[in-house]
């Protein structure tokens, strides 16, 4: 490795929530691409050294899958997978990759690593992981984690996670990020003491925000709506498709049986024989064409999977934007009252219910020094106040003004790539259709000759 | 029906003619549809006119596989048909044409039954008229069938259709279901007037032209159950002697039977799993498509690809069910009626075994017993005559049908592959995004 060790007391703090130097300064996609000029430029600033590590053109694959046992927390026997993760660094000069960083993590590590990303980068839509069970699987798909079908396209769907942060202009620096894919032994544990997990949202506290909040960014509200309904076709569209990828395997196989029994048929007959079983040999070969047909529809399933999954991460940031929306509700309201506590301590006049009123009015007035003390102590609360107020609405200003930087990004993203993921199928439909007009040119020449 | 002075020709499926497959995009079969082995028979004989352009399709091409031996002329009417045929007086020619339409219901106080329209146009002498109409109900024509039988015990006599099918159809009188009988028993009428020997039968005369009392009461003149019945249980216990002393062609023909029996079955079963696995993906298909469209109301700049897609998969449905129509009108019958022709033959197979069964117990009762010889040998001597007719009646009529079973079967696959090409080359349009598809396909 060439780069100086990463500086320890770094790898404790989240990275900045301000894009580092150019937004485009991250590749899209790191693999074998050219990088941009832009990417040398990184700000001069003396901690983001070991961020110059991402200026260089680097390939990041998840080459290998291999099964492992291993104890478990409970020191129960499991089986697991496990993903070989290579880093290379391209040199500018001659193009040669060289092998920098290669080791091993199993899915739940992966799992940890989102977690992270989910807590310190509130405002980003941090791209999903590849599901973890087997769904919207037709029959002839295996729902077992360990297929090997299953664990292949796993393989892929990793390497795209990470080719994906990889290539976002603030993820890519994060420097557990890094650590995930250079540091084998001791990353959990380094992950952990980031103590991400205290700062996580409640769930609780979420929800109650999001019936609660009264006033959220209109944009993010139709976010909302948007994600949703996204999810919803999505989902739909899957589980249609897999009905008709049954049937149209259905449909193939079944011609197979022509093969065979031509074949015998053609053992009885003179002038029909050859003809019959030529023929038949077509009608294998048309059965058995649909195989490498649907594997490569899967492949456009789980295109479609990750934006179903992208889906929950958008709605991830609406919430913390409902949240932090909430909060600042909260606080206003509260600055509020107790700005109208101090007055009407100040004046004499309780116009606002409060228990310490009416206690004092049942037990006796309090002492003018009394008085004075509890509004010098709302005061200095109201002073405190203000200031939080302050710095909660610049927070949330941020907030709005990143993520939606992140959203724009992320539209156009998915907008590019589902396109592309559309016309590839299309194309697929295409090249299945020329297959079948290939084979039935042949069956009908068979059959004509009989 | 295609309106009622429709010739009767076979769909592009049915009878062997030149031309007749899936090709002809009016699906109307040429004139030839049924005198394919009649043309086969007499092809060194017919001597066309060159000037008869019109009788080109009775092409002197003895190769039925030629579909392109000739552009058919599509005769309007039956009439007009037989004015053709007229021109030449070659008596060989089709001469007869039958039509098979119009199922009616009718209802008594016993029982519900359907009865079908048959017009019949002939130019034949031996006809009163040259044109019949008669209804007759499914009754009438087993009672046709099993008389051909009995008169022609080992000519291979065209199928019926099922009394019922015992699967699936629940009701009688379902629209499918009449409707493919109709058909069927279309075909099994011109099977018979095509066929050199029983086209000229009496019975089958009588069927064609007789009013409902007259049929009735020529019906009775046949022989009687209980004869009828007698003879089956003489004719079981002699069908297996006929097996033993079976000659060595028919050996032969036995054994392809039975193979080519067992095949077809297969080739059918298979047909129709096809057939219902087409329609299961077309019921996705058409829920497939429409999910594109609501995607595409919440987004901006994938509508257009996605209102794309769903356009292409409404096509690819479209096509589906065209191919399951011409599935089921030009693969399946066929398969069919062969499996049906397969239990035909074995019963015809049965039939010359008693016949030469017969025999065979005479010669031994004369080797054996020596008892009243002369009457024997006399016996002897007629059974003897009529084996040898009904071993070469089969022989003859074996190489026809097998001829015909080549022609049909060849046809009805090369249809079926038609279709699928078609249904391929439907598909492979995408429409308004087919050029972004094309600028992919370059790519790879």
């Amino acid at each position: 490795m060439e780069q100086a060790p990463p500086d320890p007391e770094r790898r404790l703090q989240p990275a900045p929530l301000e894009p580092l130097g150019h937004p485009d300064a991250g590749v899209e996609s790191v693999v074998g691409e050219e990088a941009e000029g832009a990417r040398d430029e990184g700000p001069g600033d003396g901690t983001m050294t070991e961020n110059n590590f991402w200026l260089k053109k680097i390939e990041i694959s998840v080459s290998e899958a291999e099964k492992r046992t291993g104890r478990n927390a409970m020191n129960m026997q499991e089986t697991y997978t496990a993903y070989l993760i290579e880093t290379r660094s391209v040199e500018h000069i001659d193009g040669q990759s060289v092998l920098t960083d290669s080791l091993w993590r199993r899915y739940s590590e992966f799992e940890l690593l989102r977690n992270y990303l989910l807590v310190y980068y509130p405002h980003i839509v941090v791209p999903p992981l590849p599901e973890k069970r087997a769904e919207f699987v037709w029959h002839k798909l295996s729902a077992d984690n360990m297929d090997p079908d299953f664990v292949e396209r796993r393989r892929i769907g990793l390497e795209n996670f990470l080719l994906r942060v990889a290539s976002h202009p603030i993820l890519c620096r994060d420097k557990i990020f890094y650590l995930f894919l250079t540091q084998e032994g001791n990353w959990k544990e380094t992950v952990n003491e980031t103590g991400f997990q205290l700062k996580a949202d409640s769930r609780l506290k979420a929800l109650n925000a999001t019936f609660r909040v009264k006033n959220p960014d209109k944009r993010f509200t139709e976010l909302k709506h948007y994600s949703d309904e996204l999810q919803s076709v999505i989902s739909h569209l899957l589980r249609v498709r897999a009905r008709v990828a049954d049937r149209l395997y259905g449909v193939y196989k079944v011609h197979g049986n022509y093969g065979r029994v031509f074949s015998e048929w053609s053992a009885i007959e003179k002038e029909m024989g050859d003809g019959l079983q030529s023929a038949g040999h077509h009608m294998d070969v048309y059965a058995s064409s649909i195989d490498d047909i649907l594997e490569d529809e899967e492949h456009y399933a789980d295109q479609l999977k990750e934006y179903l999954f992208y889906a929950e991460a958008l709605r991830a940031v609406c919430r913390k934007h409902e949240l932090m929306q909430y909060d600042l509700e909260m606080a206003a309201q509260d600055l509020a009252s107790k700005k109208q506590q101090c007055e009407e301590l100040a004046t004499g006049t309780v116009r606002t219910f409060s228990l310490k009123g009416m206690t004092t009015k049942l037990f006796g007035q309090e002492t003018p020094e009394q008085r004075e003390a509890r509004i010098k102590v709302l005061e200095e609360q109201i002073n405190e106040g203000e200031q939080q107020l302050k710095s909660k609405n610049q927070e949330g200003r941020e907030f709005v003004k990143n993520a939606w930087a992140d959203i724009e990004r992320f539209k156009e993203q998915k907008n590019h790539d589902l396109k592309e993921a559309l016309i590839s199928y299309a194309v697929m439909q295409i090249s299945m259709c020329k297959k079948g007009i290939q084979v039935w040119t042949n069956a009908k020449e068979c059959f004509s000759k009989m | 029906m295609e309106g009622e002075c429709r010739a009767p020709q076979a769909r592009s499926s049915g009878l062997p003619a030149g031309g007749a497959g899936g090709e002809s995009p009016g699906g109307d079969a040429p004139l030839s549809g049924s005198s394919g082995s009649s043309a086969l028979l007499q092809a060194e004989v017919l001597d066309l006119d060159e000037d008869e352009d019109d009788l080109e399709v009775f092409s002197k091409d003895a190769s039925l596989m030629d579909m392109n031996s000739f552009s058919p002329m599509m005769p309007t009417s039956p009439l007009s048909m037989i004015n053709q045929v007229k021109f030449e007086d070659e008596p060989d020619l089709k001469d007869l044409f039958i039509t098979v339409d119009e199922p009616e219901s009718h209802v008594t106080t016993i029982e519900t039954f359907i009865t079908y329209r048959i017009i019949t146009k002939t130019s034949r002498g031996e006809f009163d008229s040259s044109e019949f109409e008669v209804r007759r109900r499914y009754q009438d024509f087993l009672w046709l069938k099993e008389r051909l039988e009995e008169a022609h015990p080992t000519l291979i006599i065209p199928p019926l259709p099922e009394k019922f099918i015992v699967k699936g159809m629940v009701e009688r009188f379902n629209d499918d279901f009449i409707e493919t009988r109709r058909k069927a028993l279309h075909k099994f009428l011109n099977r018979i007037a095509d066929h050199p020997t029983l086209t000229f039968n009496e019975d089958f005369k009588v069927f064609l032209t007789a009013q409902a009392w007259e049929l009735s009461s020529h019906k009775k003149q046949g022989p009687g159950l209980l004869s009828r019945m007698g003879q089956t249980v003489r004719a079981v216990a002699l069908s297996m002697r006929g097996v033993k002393s079976r000659p060595e062609e028919f050996m032969e023909m036995n054994n392809f039977i039975e193979i080519f029996s067992q095949k077809i079955n297969l080739i059918d079963k298979i047909s129709q799993r096809i057939y219902k696995e087409e329609r299961e993906y077309f019921d996705e298909m058409k829920e497939y498509g429409p999910i594109h469209i609501l995607w595409s109301a919440s987004e901006e700049d994938l509508a257009d690809t996605l209102k794309g897609v769903a356009s292409c998969i409404d096509k690819c449905c479209k096509a589906t069910e065209k191919r399951m129509s011409g599935l089921s009108e030009a693969l399946l019958p066929v398969v069919h009626e062969y499996v049906l022709y397969s239990e035909m033959l074995m019963g015809v197979m049965k039939r010359r075994d008693q016949i030469q069964a017969e025999l065979d117990s005479k010669v031994e009762a004369l080797t054996s017993k020596k008892a009243d010889t002369d009457l024997l040998t006399e016996e002897i001597g007629k059974l003897e005559d009529k084996v040898e007719c009904a071993n070469n009646a089969l022989k003859a009529d074996w190489e026809r049908w097998k001829q015909n079973m080549q022609n049909d079967i060849k046809s009805a696959f090369t249809d079926m592959a038609e279709e699928n090409i078609h249904y391929y080359e439907q598909t492979i349009y995408y429409g308004p995004i087919y050029s972004s598809c094309k600028e992919k396909e370059e790519m790879i």
